[in-house]
């Protein structure tokens, strides 16, 4: 058995001794030379001018293109073709590349790049939320609205009416592993390139659409990337066109790869939001009806910000029966970097939404917050739909609430917390526990689909390969104990290949937390097809019936008698038998119309529960968390330890978010944090002092691979309990309502606590 | 004053001749004059920790120095932290008890605790948090990579002659 063991990273011996190649570290032929952009130093305007003779003569310097030299209008967009590679004439954020510099080494091209005179004609620019509902610069049309119910009379009759609102930070990604792609012309005019993508098909396609190729003339590798999160879903994409256009103008290998600060200033981030909410709830805390505002700050270009936010919309509801609804979500153009994806996919900032409001209502109420939220969990009898019409199955939090609020023994710490708070002035504690409940499946129905491809060759050794791509998530490990399982071998014949546009076509980008998901079920049905190749073969030649042939323990079980491995595969080889099968898979049951914002989007939801403690200075603001409890649903696990990994590193994060992660712009638009000097991601010393997490081992309702669930984004969302703990910290400095806005720094954390205390 | 100088660098008991202009980086001549690529960068100035390596036995970040300086020093990167082919208890202990997810970050992280394991055999948990935090994950939360140095140093305690 390989699959439900905690076995280690199949990479893990090439990471200690750092023999695990990145791109970076692909050894190149002589020749190659190294791509960097050219940035724009205004957020808005129209270039007037550009001297790039300094760039063009710096000794190195190979060649310099801007977008008129280009041989056809090149995108790099994922899908809405509104992002020129260069700019075309208009600027449209502070970071946007301009032109591109081919040179012989990676310092020399940046170093020349800094050489051009670009002159712009500013325009006003529109950074921040407000300056877009002002200058009414809306994606789509305009609002996005959902509704359930009546909400209007809702909150008419509602004895109760809690409002505000929230201002939610984005985050910067933080892959420790930079962008970076390499492109290799090929004799034919093809193209072959090494990517750190989530998404190498999407990478092929935009590198064939600026070539002039077919996708059959481009090939994108990809065997693992120093973190991805969400960053390198399209926010690869520019690299890899850039180096491919270099490759074809100059025949040579081209890489290209951003240093930290460009990245941080080009690529795209986490959404900010600004959540705008009314809740009327009746006397003992039952929601009566919730009305939201999410205003999304999008940037420039749309990149996947229709999906983010019908995520953020999606996930409103968290874990909490709303009869009456109504959403309003928009989403804004700004002249910033353009949001993208990250971790959680917009569900984070909808489930903080109205954990905030939880917390708000909780404390108008004067109610036990926990008691309030199990009041208005999801539960049979009517209260199991979900706003767009999804009826939640198989819905576990009361329980695993109740098993995590006794195992981290929320109720007596929440009493010591008062009393601590009662006797001390400058240094008040929180508690708070948080449930999240998260759709699993892209909402764009059709990216719901996986392949894989899997040989076995003579010597019994099998060569896996499959759609998604490896991060740092375990996701080649996971998918390799479903391949040994399916022949009952050990994990040693099982190699392990890099994703290849050219093995496995038509991917979808390894997110959504769907990569086991998808890819496990599709690696599990090639080995099942070349198992039953064999078994039939064996049957026929052996005489027996092909019921009594097992796969196990690394041997082929013929009744009576036993073969190794190998020898069944010699068998089957010398009798003539293919062993090597594609795998295909769709996810199930899932429909979804986006514009009534109606149906079944999710295959099912995972579930997890965090119970955070910190305590703060009143003072100065700083805090610490002192304490985090976490009990989270995986389903049977493909495997444990992978999956502790993953909730230990995504509440971290999470908590990183809301708490130390603070993006700033000025007034002109430039990012001042580009750097982890002055953007502060969650160090060793921040993480929680005691840390206890625990899997929920129930099996999946539905039939996923091995009925175990999804992890990569879910527990993200746990990192909520440190910042509504937090809350809970300011708000026994006074009466009034903390109204914590995101990330809670230390600086807001003492002004809030401030205006707490009147 | 931007002449390529020739140097020669002792790396990990091999001394190596390179050619390089003067003001790159350590970083850089290791991974691409040498190709000991498992030095990672990650921020290139000096907060990631990424890029860690001993120079004459002490951690120090190879993105902020200049390989020109390094003349007559003692420099060691990953590429020489296993023992022949067998891994050292703290690469055992990473591995096994996952303290690594993506491995960006791991090769720098072997490197600062090698170097204070030596002197500092028993460190307790708070001292291995101050230890780690100049040393960023983005990946793990962490929690994996204590456990793996206090196992680590358990198993070289066991190890050392009493
Ligand atoms: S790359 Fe040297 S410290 Fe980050
Ligand atoms: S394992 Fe990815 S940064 Fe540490």
């Amino acid at each position: 058995m390989s699959v439900g063991k905690p076995l280690a990273h199949d990479s893990g011996p090439l990471h200690v001794t750092g023999a695990a190649r990145y791109v970076d570290d692909i050894p190149v032929p002589a020749g190659t030379l190294h791509v960097a952009f050219g940035l724009s130093h205004e957020a808005r305007g129209t270039i007037a001018a550009m001297d790039l003779s300094e760039v063009r003569s710096t000794p190195g310097v190979v060649a310099v293109l801007t977008a008129n030299d280009l041989d056809r209008p090149v995108d790099v967009s994922p899908s809405a073709h509104d992002e020129p590679l260069l700019s075309t004439g208009e600027v449209h954020y502070h970071g946007q590349p301009i032109f591109l510099v081919i040179a012989t080494s990676h310092r020399i091209a940046r170093a020349a790049a800094r050489r051009a005179r670009v002159e712009i004609t500013p325009r006003p620019a529109v950074l921040t939320i407000d300056d877009a509902l002002e200058a009414g610069t809306y994606f789509e049309g305009g609002p996005v609205v959902w509704t359930r119910g009546d909400i209007k009379s809702a909150l008419e009759a509602a004895p109760r009416i809690v409002e505000g609102q929230i201002e939610i930070g984005g985050q910067e990604h933080f892959y420790l592993e930079g962008q970076v792609a390499l492109a290799l012309p090929q004799d034919d005019g093809g193209m072959a390139i090494a990517a750190s993508t989530q998404h190498p098909t999407e990478i092929q396609h935009k590198v064939a659409d600026a070539l002039g190729l077919p996708m059959s003339a481009v090939r994108v590798e990809t065997r693992r990337m120093g973190g991805g999160f969400g960053g390198k879903e399209s926010q690869g994409n520019a690299l890899a066109v850039a180096a491919a256009i270099a490759a074809a103008r100059t025949g040579r290998p081209c890489k290209m790869r951003y240093d930290r600060d460009d990245d941080m200033v080009i690529t795209g981030k986490r959404h900010d939001f600004r959540i705008r909410y009314r809740a009327g709830v009746d006397e003992d805390g039952k929601l009566i009806g919730v009305e939201f505002e999410q205003f999304v700050r999008a940037g420039w270009s749309l990149d996947l910000t229709p999906p983010v936010a019908d995520r953020a919309m999606l996930h409103a509801d968290n874990a909490y029966f709303i009869p009456n609804m109504r959403i309003v979500s928009l989403r804004l153009r700004t002249n910033t970097a353009s949001a993208t994806a990250f971790r959680g996919f917009g569900g984070p900032q909808g489930v903080l939404g109205i954990e905030r409001v939880m917390d708000h209502i909780a404390h108008e109420l004067g109610m036990d917050p926990l008691k309030l939220r199990l009041a208005n969990l999801y539960a049979k009898s009517g209260k199991d739909e979900t706003h767009y019409g999804q009826p939640v199955k198989g819905f576990e939090l009361a329980d695993i609430i109740g098993s995590l609020a006794e195992s981290s023994d929320y109720h007596k710490r929440r009493a010591a917390v008062a009393a601590f708070n009662a006797e001390n002035d400058v240094l008040k504690k929180g508690i708070a526990l948080t449930p999240v409940k998260f759709g699993i499946s892209f909402t764009l129905t059709h990216l719901n689909q996986a392949g894989a491809l899997v040989h076995v060759y003579q010597d019994g050794s099998i060569h896996l390969n499959h759609g998604g791509t490896e991060m740092g998530q375990g996701l080649n490990q996971k998918v390799a104990q479903v391949a040994a399982e399916g022949f009952g071998v050990g994990l040693g014949r099982v190699r392990i290949t890099a994703t290849d546009t050219g093995k496995v076509p038509n991917t979808s980008a390894t997110a959504a937390s769907s990569g086991s998901d998808l890819n496990g079920m599709a690696v599990k049905a090639a080995c099942d097809e070349i198992r039953g190749r064999m078994v039939r073969f064996l049957a026929e030649t052996h005489g027996l019936k092909p019921k009594s042939i097992l796969f196990k323990d690394g041997k082929v079980h013929l009744g009576n008698q036993r073969l190794r491995f190998v020898e069944a595969v010699q068998e089957c080889y010398m009798g003539r038998v293919s062993l090597s099968a594609t795998g295909f898979y769709k996810t199930p049951e899932i429909t979804w119309d986006r514009v009534a914002g109606k149906g079944h989007p999710f295959y099912y939801f995972a579930n997890g529960a965090a119970v955070t403690e910190v305590v703060i200075d009143r003072l100065t603001g700083e805090y610490r968390i002192l304490r985090a409890d976490i009990l989270h649903d995986v389903g049977t696990s493909l495997n444990p330890a992978i999956d502790i990994g993953q909730i230990e590193g995504g509440y971290v994060q999470g908590a990183g978010w809301l708490t130390t992660e603070e993006l700033v712009w000025d007034d002109k638009g430039r990012l001042r944090t580009h750097a982890p000097s002055t953007y502060k991601i969650p160090a060793c010393s921040d993480r929680p002092a005691q840390f206890h997490v625990a899997l929920w081992g129930r099996k999946n309702h539905v039939p996923t691979i091995y009925r175990s669930k999804a992890v990569g984004e879910p527990p993200l969302m746990l990192g909520i309990s440190a910042f509504l703990a937090l809350s809970d910290a300011v708000a026994a400095c006074g009466e009034v309502y903390p109204a914590l806005d995101a990330p809670a720094t230390p600086e807001r954390v003492m002004m809030a606590a401030k205006r707490v205390a009147g | 004053m931007t002449a390529p100088v020739t140097l020669s660098l002792a790396v990990n008991g091999a001394v190596h001749e390179v050619t390089v202009p003067p003001r790159k980086l350590l970083s850089d001549v290791l991974r691409e004059d040498l190709g000991l690529t498992g030095t990672h960068v990650g921020c290139e100035h000096g907060v990631c920790g990424a890029c860690t390596i001993l120079i004459d036995g002490q951690p120090a970040r190879a993105c902020l120095t200049f390989a020109v300086q390094m003349e007559g020093h003692d420099l060691t990167t990953i590429e020489a932290v296993s023992e022949g082919d067998r891994l050292s208890p703290l690469q055992q202990a990473l591995h096994q008890v996952h303290g690594l997810q993506c491995g960006f970050c791991t090769p720098g992280i072997i490197m600062t605790v090698t170097a204070y394991l030596r002197d500092h055999p028993d460190p307790d948990e708070v001292e291995i948090r101050d230890l780690l935090s100049g040393n960023l994950c983005r990946c793990t939360g962490y929690q994996n990579i204590v456990k793996a140095v206090i196992r680590a140093a358990a198993e070289i305690r066991a190890r050392a002659p009493a």
